[in-house]
Parts: C-alpha cells; sequence; structure tokens
C-alpha cells in the first residue's frame, strides 16, 4: 500500500504504524455530566464498515506525523489523506 | 548413446556441450536445454515417483506449471527440494536427484502404496488417522511424511545471499511472449518507462516454441529482434528470469528475479535472487495460456505429456520423449503437434481425435471420433489403447503420447485482488471477469486472443489504452503478418471407460473417482472438493489440473461449468525459496542488536548479557572463583547496599518535552500531577491507557521551566512516544510542546549505595553541590563532570539506596564508566546488572514490567490516590469504573515463605490455606520473585485481593506449571528499609 503523506507525498505503508478508527479523536469532554459513558462509547465502541474507513495512520518511520487516512476495507483504496492535527482542529479541539 | 533423442535444429547451442547428472548417472546437453528437455533428448522419460501411490512419472508440461518432474537440485548446503525440471537451466556440472523413491527410481519399494490404492482414496486422513489424538504427532504423521512426500530439506544454513529492492515504471509488462513484447514495443517507443518480466530465460513466450512466422522472420528470431531493439532504449527494462509472483494492494507487483540459478554457484559478490516490489502507474498480463489434459486410465505414463510440450521441446529445445510418437487433442491445435514433430524426423504413429468430424491436418494417420482408454508400459510408455468410433479397440505402440484438451488463459494474476474468471463458452475455458487489481489490464492469450496476430495485435492497443490514460500518446506500431488461426474444439475432458484409474492431478495423486467420492460424500462446493481431495494444491496449484476437475463435477452435478464455479488464484505465482522473502534480513540483520556505551568495557569485565528487545544489557559480572550466577548477583546486590554500585541504565527510554505547554501537556499524560513540579526537581510519573490500565511509568525532571526530560521503560519507549505524539497532534493540537527521543544521544548510569555520594564528588566538578542539602532527594541539575563535560545528574533510586543517575553525551559513556569505575576503587565499587537491579527493585517493592503487565490499574499497583481527580488526564475518566474500583481489588503486596528454604515461585496463584485449588478460589498470584541476599530468603511481590489488609495471614501459593505448592505469608512489599531513610541520607 501507498499512502500519500500531504507534507512528504507518498510513501510506502511499512513506514507507518495503524492505530485504528479517526473517531478516536474525539475524545469527550471530561467535566460532561455522562463523561463515564461518553468516555466508554468512545473507548469500545466502533463501527467497523466494509467500505469506506477514516482511521489513524502514525509516520513512525518518517516525520511522525498522525494522518487521518481514508481508506475502502475492502479494496484498500485511499482517497483522501489528511494531518490529523487538522482534522482535530476542525473539530474544534485546540488546547 | 548420447542424445539419442535429439533432433535437428532447435534453439540450443550444440557448440557447448554441458555436463550433468541425474541420480548418479551422468549425461550431457547443450546450452539453452532446461533440465527436462536435456534428459529427454538423453532418453529419459521417467522423472519421479507420484506424492502418494509412488507412481512412476514423467515431465508433463515445459514450462513452471509442471507438476510432476520434480527433482532436488543441488547438493550440499545448496541442495533444493520441488524443483522444476523443466524450469531449471542446465549449466555445467549440475547434480539432481529424483525425489520421494525408495531405494531408486526404477525401484521403489514404496509403489506398494499403488496397490492398496482403494484405500488411500479422497479424505484418506482425515477417515483413517482420527483416533487416538495422542498418535497424531508421534506416529502418525512421521509415517505419513516418510511414505508420502515431495522432497527433502538439506537441513543446512543456505550459504547464498538474497537482496531486495524496488523498482518504479509507467507500465509493467508481465511475460514476453506476442503480446508482451508488441506492448513493450508500442509503449517503449512512446518514451514510457517500461519494465517487461519473463519466468523464461528466453523472451518470446510460445513464439519460441511454435513454427510460426511473424513477418518474414521466424517467431524466434522476431523475439529475439524485438529485445534488441527494447534493450536499446534506455526507458525499457528487460527482466528475464523473473516471475512476477503477484498483484498487491494498489497495483504493487511483486517479483522474483533469479539473478545465478542457471550457475552452479552464485559469482562473487553476486546474490541468488532479489524479491522486487514493482510500483508500475498500470500493469498489462500478457501471460499466455495453459494447455490442459484429457483425463483416462493410466494416463501418467512417463511419455504422456501435452501436445504444446511435446512440440515446445521439440522445436525450440531439439528434443523428443520417443522416436514414435501419437497425438490425443480434442482441438485443431493438439494436430500442430502431430505436423511439427513429423517435419522434425518423428516417426508420428497416429493423431487420435475425439471429434468425429476432426479434420486431417498432418500427414500421418488420423483417428476421428475415437478415444486413448488404457496404456500400458511399467516405467514408460509403450502402448496406447484406443476405442476407434465404431466402437473397436486398437493397440498402438509409441513411446511418447501428446494430450490436448484445449487451452486455458492464464487467469493467476487476475484473481490476486479477488477478481473471479468467467466462463467463456466458445472459447470452452475462463478468461478474466472483474474485479482485476488496480491498474491491470489483460490482452493476448490471456485474455483469450490465442492466435498470434490477435496477441500481437492486443498487446499494442492495450499498452497504447494504459499511456492514454496516463495522459501519454502511443503512436500504433506496423504490426507483422502472423498466423491468424480460430480455436476450433469439441470440449471433452475425461474418458469414460473401466474402473482403472484416471489422473486429474498427478502432483496430488488426485484421479476421477477421487472426484466422484467427493461428490458421493457430499463435497460439492469447488472450495470444499479442492481440500477433500486435495486437488489442485501444492507446488503446481492445479494450473494444469483444475479445470478438469471443475468439469467433472459439474458433470456428476448436472451443472454447467460456469455454475459449480471455480477456485481463485492466490499468490505467488509460483513457489518462492524462503531465503528471498527474508533477503538479507537474516540472523543478525533479522534481529539487530543494540548495544549500550558501555558494552565493550562490560565485555572487557566478563559481562553476561541478556536481550531486552534489541537491547545487550549485562545480566552480571562474574568474579574468577564464582561458579553460579547467583553468587555474582548476591555479591552485586550486596556491594550496592553495603557501599556503591554502577548500572548502565542507558536503555531507558528518553523523551525531551519542550514548549510553553510542556508542563499542562505532561498534566494530561501523567495520571498524577506534575504542572506544578519545581525546576531542579524530578518526579514520578504514572501514565494510564485511556481505559485505566497502567501503560508505562518512570521519572520526569524538569531542566527548565519548559524542558523535561522523561523516562519510560526500556520495553515501552517506542509505544510511549507514539502515544505522547498522539495525545499532542490528535487530542490537544494547539498546545505549544516538541517531542524527540533522546534514548540514543545520552549513556546514563545509576550510582547507587550509601558511598554513591562520595564517589560523584570525584567526577562531578566541585563548584558543583551535590551534599544532601545541597542536591536533595529527586533533584535534577546540568551540571558538568570530569573537568567541563556537561551532564545531567538525577537524584533518583530504583535500588532505594541512596542513588544518583549521571548522563553524559553518549560518545563519552565508555570514557565515563571507565572514570567511575577507577574512582570508586577506593569503596570497592561493583559494577552490577540487571538481575542484581531486579533483586534490589523487588526488596524496595518497586513496580516493573511484571507489574505493569497490562491487566493492573493505578489501585492495583497501590498507586490509587496518585490519580489526580482534578485534572483531565489519559485514563482518569475510566479508572473510575465500578468494576475497577470494587473493594476486594488486587493489591500489590509482598510474600515471603513460612519456611525459609522454599521458594517464592513467580507466576503461582494464592490460595486459602484450606480449600479447592482452583480458578473459583484464586486469590491472586505472584508477579516477581527473588532470592534476597539482604533477608537470606526467597521473596515475592504480586497481587492479591484485598491484600492491603491481608498482612501477616498465611497462604498457599501453588504452581501447576512447575508442580510446586509452598506456604507463604503475606507481608509489606517494601521488604527492604520500608520507611525510605536510605534513600534520603
Amino acid at each position: 500500500m501507498i499512502i500519500n503523506h500531504p507534507l512528504l507525498g507518498p510513501r510506502d505503508a511499512q513506514e507507518f504504524t495503524y492505530l485504528g478508527d479517526a473517531s478516536l479523536i474525539e475524545r469527550p469532554d471530561w467535566e460532561a455530566e455522562d463523561a463515564q459513558d461518553q468516555f466508554h462509547d468512545y473507548l469500545y465502541l466502533r463501527d467497523n464498515p466494509a467500505g469506506s474507513h477514516r482511521e489513524l495512520w502514525f509516520h513512525e518511520i518518517g516525520d511522525r506525523s498522525w494522518l487521518v487516512v481514508t481508506r475502502d476495507t475492502t479494496t484498500h483504496e485511499i482517497t483522501s489523506v489528511e494531518m490529523a492535527r487538522d482534522v482535530a482542529r476542525a473539530k474544534g479541539r485546540s488546547k | 548413446m548420447t542424445q539419442i533423442n535429439r533432433l535437428d535444429g532447435g534453439q540450443v547451442n550444440r557448440g557447448t556441450t554441458l555436463n550433468f547428472s541425474f541420480d548418479g548417472k551422468r549425461y550431457q546437453g547443450h546450452a539453452g536445454d532446461t533440465l527436462a528437455s536435456a534428459l529427454l533428448a538423453n532418453d529419459v522419460r521417467l522423472m519421479g515417483r507420484s506424492f502418494k501411490y509412488h507412481r512412476p512419472r514423467g515431465v508433463l508440461a515445459s514450462g513452471s506449471e509442471e507438476p510432476n518432474a520434480l527433482v532436488e537440485l543441488r547438493s550440499g548446503n545448496r541442495q533444493e527440494p520441488n524443483t522444476r525440471a523443466t524450469t531449471v537451466e542446465l549449466f555445467d556440472g549440475l547434480e539432481a536427484k529424483s525425489q520421494n523413491r525408495w531405494p531408486s527410481l526404477k525401484f521403489d519399494a514404496m509403489a506398494i502404496n499403488d496397490r492398496f490404492s482403494n484405500f488411500l482414496t479422497a479424505g484418506f486422513y482425515y477417515k483413517t488417522f482420527m483416533w487416538p489424538a495422542a498418535f497424531w504427532e508421534k506416529i502418525y504423521e512421521p509415517i505419513i511424511r516418510k511414505a508420502a512426500g515431495l522432497g527433502s530439506l538439506s537441513l543446512q544454513d543456505d550459504p547464498d545471499e538474497y537482496d531486495k529492492g524496488f523498482l518504479h515504471c509507467d507500465v509493467l509488462i508481465v511475460g514476453g511472449g506476442p503480446a508482451g513484447l508488441a506492448a513493450a514495443l508500442t509503449a517503449g517507443r512512446a518514451g514510457a518507462q517500461v519494465i517487461i518480466a519473463d519466468e523464461d530465460f528466453a523472451f518470446g513466450g510460445r513464439l519460441n516454441a511454435e513454427t510460426f512466422a511473424i513477418g518474414d522472420q521466424s517467431g524466434a528470431d522476431w523475439a529475439a529482434t524485438t529485445v534488441t531493439e527494447l534493450q536499446a532504449l534506455e526507458n525499457v527494462r528487460c527482466m528475464s528470469r523473473t516471475t512476477i509472483i503477484g498483484a498487491f494492494d494498489h497495483g504493487i507487483c511483486g517479483a522474483i528475479e533469479r539473478v545465478s540459478d542457471h550457475v552452479a554457484t552464485p559469482a562473487s559478490g553476486k546474490v541468488r535472487q532479489i524479491l522486487w516490489r514493482i510500483y508500475g502507474k498500470k500493469t498489462l498480463l500478457c501471460a499466455g495460456a495453459i494447455e490442459r489434459p484429457i483425463a483416462f486410465e493410466n494416463n501418467d505414463r512417463p511419455g504422456i505429456m501435452l501436445a504444446g510440450a511435446m512440440r515446445a521441446y521439440a522445436n525450440r529445445w531439439a528434443a523428443t520423449p520417443a522416436q514414435q510418437v501419437s497425438v490425443f487433442t480434442n482441438n485443431d491445435d493438439g494436430h500442430r503437434t502431430a505436423i511439427d514433430l513429423i517435419a522434425k524426423g518423428v516417426n508420428v504413429a497416429a493423431v487420435i481425435d475425439t471429434r468425429a468430424d476432426a479434420p486431417r491436418l498432418a500427414d500421418c494417420e488420423l483417428l476421428a471420433g475415437a478415444q486413448v482408454i488404457d496404456t500400458s508400459g511399467r516405467l514408460g510408455l509403450k502402448f496406447v489403447n484406443i476405442r476407434l468410433a465404431d466402437g473397436s479397440k486398437r493397440f498402438i505402440e509409441c513411446g511418447a503420447l501428446g494430450v490436448s484438451g484445449g487451452w486455458n488463459p492464464n487467469v493467476h494474476m487476475t484473481c490476486h485482488q479477488r477478481g473471479r474468471p468467467v466462463w467463456n463458452e466458445r472459447l470452452a475455458a475462463f478468461v478474466p471477469g472483474g474485479d482485476l487489481p488496480v491498474g491491470l489490464s489483460v490482452a493476448g492469450a490471456a485474455n483469450g486472443e490465442f492466435s498470434t496476430a490477435a496477441a500481437l495485435k492486443a498487446g499494442s492497443t492495450q499498452a497504447a489504452a494504459a499511456l492514454r490514460d496516463l495522459g501519454m500518446t502511443a503512436r500504433a506500431i506496423r504490426l507483422p503478418n502472423a498466423e491468424d488461426e480460430g480455436v476450433n474444439l469439441a470440449p471433452f475432458w475425461f474418458v469414460k471407460h473401466g474402473k482403472g484409474r484416471a489422473w486429474l492431478d498427478q502432483q496430488n495423486d488426485v484421479t476421477v473417482k477421487d472426484v466422484k467420492l467427493a461428490h458421493q460424500e457430499n463435497f460439492k462446493s469447488v472450495e470444499h472438493l479442492k481440500r477433500y481431495t486435495t486437488l489442485g494444491m501444492a507446488t503446481d496449484q492445479g494450473k494444469t489440473s483444475n479445470m478438469g476437475g471443475l468439469a467433472i463435477m459439474a458433470e456428476l452435478a448436472g451443472k454447467t461449468i460456469p455454475e459449480v464455479g471455480t477456485t481463485i488464484y492466490r499468490p505467488p505465482y509460483s513457489p518462492v525459496a524462503m531465503g528471498v522473502l527474508a533477503g538479507r534480513a537474516r540472523g543478525k540483520e533479522f534481529h539487530p542488536v543494540r548495544e549500550t556505551p558501555s558494552h565493550k568495557w562490560a565485555t572487557e569485565q566478563g559481562a553476561s548479557f541478556v536481550e531486552t528487545g534489541n537491547w545487550l544489557r549485562a545480566q552480571w559480572f562474574p568474579k574468577p572463583g564464582e561458579t553460579h550466577w547467583r553468587e555474582s548477583v548476591d555479591r552485586e546486590v550486596r556491594a550496592v547496599r553495603g557501599s556503591v554500585g554502577v548500572c548502565d541504565v542507558t536503555t531507558l527510554g528518553k523523551i525531551d518535552v519542550q514548549g510553553t505547554d510542556a508542563a499542562t501537556f505532561l498534566n494530561r499524560v501523567y495520571a498524577n500531577a506534575f504542572a506544578k513540579l519545581p525546576v531542579g526537581k524530578t518526579r514520578y510519573g504514572l501514565m494510564l491507557r485511556e481505559d485505566g490500565i497502567a501503560m508505562d511509568d518512570g521519572t520526569t525532571a524538569r531542566l527548565a521551566e519548559d524542558q523535561f526530560v522523561m523516562t519510560t521503560t526500556t520495553a515501552n519507549a517506542v509505544a510511549v512516544y507514539r502515544h505522547m505524539e498522539f495525545v499532542h497532534q490528535c487530542l490537544w493540537p494547539d498546545l505549544d510542546v516538541q517531542l524527540i527521543s533522546t534514548t540514543e544521544s545520552w549513556a546514563q548510569y545509576a550510582v547507587a549505595g550509601p558511598n554513591s555520594r562520595k564517589l560523584l564528588q570525584k567526577i562531578v566538578d566541585p563548584e558543583f553541590d551535590i551534599s544532601n542539602e545541597g542536591f536533595e532527594f529527586m533533584a535534577c541539575r546540568k551540571i558538568t563532570v570530569c573537568g567541563g563535560l556537561r551532564a545531567r545528574l538525577f537524584r533518583i533510586s530504583f535500588s532505594g539506596e541512596l542513588a544518583f543517575e549521571i548522563a553524559v553525551p553518549t560518545r563519552y559513556g565508555d570514557a565515563l564508566i571507565r572514570r567511575i569505575m577507577e574512582a570508586g576503587r577506593e569503596f570497592d565499587a561493583v559494577a552490577y546488572g540487571t538481575e542484581a537491579l531486579g533483586v534490589m527493585r523487588i526488596e524496595k517493592g518497586h513496580a516493573a514490567g511484571n507489574e505493569l503487565n497490562g491487566t493492573t490499574t493505578a489501585l492495583n499497583l497501590g498507586m490509587g490516590r496518585m490519580v489526580s481527580k482534578k485534572k483531565d488526564s489519559i485514563g482518569s475518566s475510566l479508572s473510575e469504573r465500578e468494576g475497577l474500583n470494587l473493594p476486594d481489588a488486587l493489591a500489590l503486596v509482598g510474600f515471603k515463605p513460612t519456611n525459609n528454604n522454599d521458594k517464592v515461585t513467580a507466576g503461582g496463584h494464592l490460595m486459602a490455606r484450606d480449600g479447592p485449588v482452583d480458578a473459583a478460589h484464586d486469590q491472586g498470584y505472584v508477579t516477581s520473585a527473588a532470592h534476597s541476599p539482604i533477608l537470606n530468603s526467597s521473596i515475592g511481590i504480586g497481587f492479591l485481593k484485598d491484600g492491603a489488609n491481608r498482612m501477616g495471614e498465611c497462604m498457599r501459593l501453588v504452581s501447576p506449571l512447575t508442580g510446586t505448592e509452598v506456604e507463604i505469608e503475606v507481608v509489606s512489599a517494601h521488604f527492604v528499609d520500608p520507611e525510605g531513610e536510605r534513600l534520603r541520607a
């Protein structure tokens, strides 16, 4: 597989480490009323789609960027690669 | 009697005679021969024994699809089993041995299996060797392995080297026959970056095996001319002896280039094979077609082969399996074999054609509407028994029979991404279907375009189309005139006759009967059929046999072939040597070793080393006269606790954390508070996973307002760094913090024991006060040592003694350990290894990897109160879950045997003094145990339910694994200096 790194261009998948569903970016607010439930869902409930899946990859043997890769789980086709920090910021995460 | 079956012409170089041996007998062949063609030229038809029944077998095919002629090639440590004689390029001095026979190929004692064939049918193993289970590994398997099987391994190290490489191109062309060469010409002339690969040593494919003209040249000459032109183009790379083994994700292809298999041993500095990873923007599959046999009784005798292979041997290699041959076919193409062999002066007794209206194409007897019903000849074909159109029978004497049931497009690679071939009624064959690998298109015979003219045209057209997709333009090339016959065939799969066995898959000894049995026993799906009968398994993966099995299953099930379906092919296309998959990653290259800065010094001290990950760490330092490791370790522990010792702790992970938000960041990564850690202080930190389970621990020092240095455990250094980058980039991207691993940048030594300060005062430059008042417990500071060398000093202790850790840039690590040991001589300083380190941390009750084992929480570790509830940190929310906070939660405690001579065993489980010993009554377990030379007793630490409230209780420690059961007492995990007075001295 080849991952088209937004900063470094096409790189072989061997350079990366896989984490999982990109929803891990959406970490709940620890002070919410139902924080326990939210954290439970955040950590344990995942969609497992046969098809397009947004997931986190770490360029471990590279520039150490976390990326959000949109990959078709049935064909491995990669349709988009974004910097995870940009995705996080777009979701309102900051400090 | 040399090469009596050598014919005129062909593409072998008679100017070069090569000597070789087969089963110890010496023969001669020529450059350009394969082992199979040279054996045939020498009148050797018998080349092996079959897998199960030990039937005599000869060569069936002329390429990598060969099921029968498998040999052990070479000898000694280069011996390779199951090598196909059809793909082995002859070289001088080649040695080959037949396989699966004893004592000799001509007399094989195990041929007795053939007599018991009624007991060895499909599913034999499943039905027979079932009970008792204990017999399976020790008795049944060794017997079966000895009786049935293929070649044997040398059991020696492979002396050859292998490489891996990466190639990029616009178009990868798989196969160098007419379609592939036309495609390469088209794309190459257009200036595209082209790679054309062929598994053969000569480009040309079937052009080398046929007598067709292309333009005014022979097919073989046209191929040679074309390759010469391609090789002159800088943008084209021609790779012969290169098999494309698979099409993988994103259209990346794997290839094996056999660099040195055609010579006796690789030339100096040359590898044997290379595994290439080819990134082609487009791939054009021009893999041709593979002929399929017709099944009839005793169709496996040496001399019976595919008709196309027979004429390949005659036309390309100038060899014939016998001086009198016949042909059995259901299509016009089979007649070409008769025509070509007659032209070569071989006597063709008859063409037996299943079609009643078969045309008479060759100048020999034609038996139309006839079928071969049986054969005879003990170690090779002597007679074929024919049922004529009128039902009468006739024997024909011949030493070889060419069989053609038609041709199957070689769709192998089209299936590698789960594509399924589709049935083509006109060709009576499967052709490529949808779901092709990314960027792949198919041209020529592989796509069912069987004639030479059609293949040339398709290759050129498809190459131009591929370039167009890439935004390039290709001009059409002028295609030479070539043969353009249509396919003229009447599907015919197997001859219905008596009760004898008709072979479908010769490599696995699967017969028509076995398929019938599978059907009868309800293994009807093609996938079940394959696994129940083993049809299509092993080295050839059914390239010549699958189709026949499907056709018979279809007939038995009363379905059409497309209704029955087909199994699909997986990579690799042909067998791959394990060595080339490993490449250079063997031995030390596979598992590289990381040495600490003190490694050379430790080696000089005679240290015993242990692998921790890739690191080699000194385990203990034996002194003269010490005969057991415990003596060394006990001495090291006593010396540290009594005076001073030094241990290399460089392998701990070190992460430099800098930025104005560094403190905030650490506060979120660690469960305990870090924000208010003063500059010049160090703090123990516990890191949780988001689910509340402990992940890692270590100390973190604040060197400046905006700079921290974190240590992690040796094992988790990489994972912790990755986690911290995740926390920064994905969760709080705007925190001003930068992380970098500095594990390799600093050599770090623990200097521990009551005299550690005195020792270090001789090392640390005098302007730095390291007295207890000037540098108190948990202090840290940037200092200089040995007259100006920059260093870092931390007053932290893993042993429980007054202790320091001192770090210098890695390149000074060797000098520093020598300087410290020199300075420590007056204190009898010792070097201590990981064992003494472990003993002392157990004596002190410090948790390590055994306790942070992926199931334990801060509460279990006795650090529940450290998890701050006043801030958000990873794992803090979920560590409050009810299930992790039950009143009887496991707690870290210590254990001592009641009887001082007993041993505490790590891994043992704790049970009440009375009552049953089972999982339901499990009270906890011991994680770490050691002999404490200070207490002169075996001690351990571990987890016990509600452990904090059970001090003094006597329990049983049970270890079914070691068969021990001892009585132990629950004690505090802090065996030594529980008040921590020594630390603060």
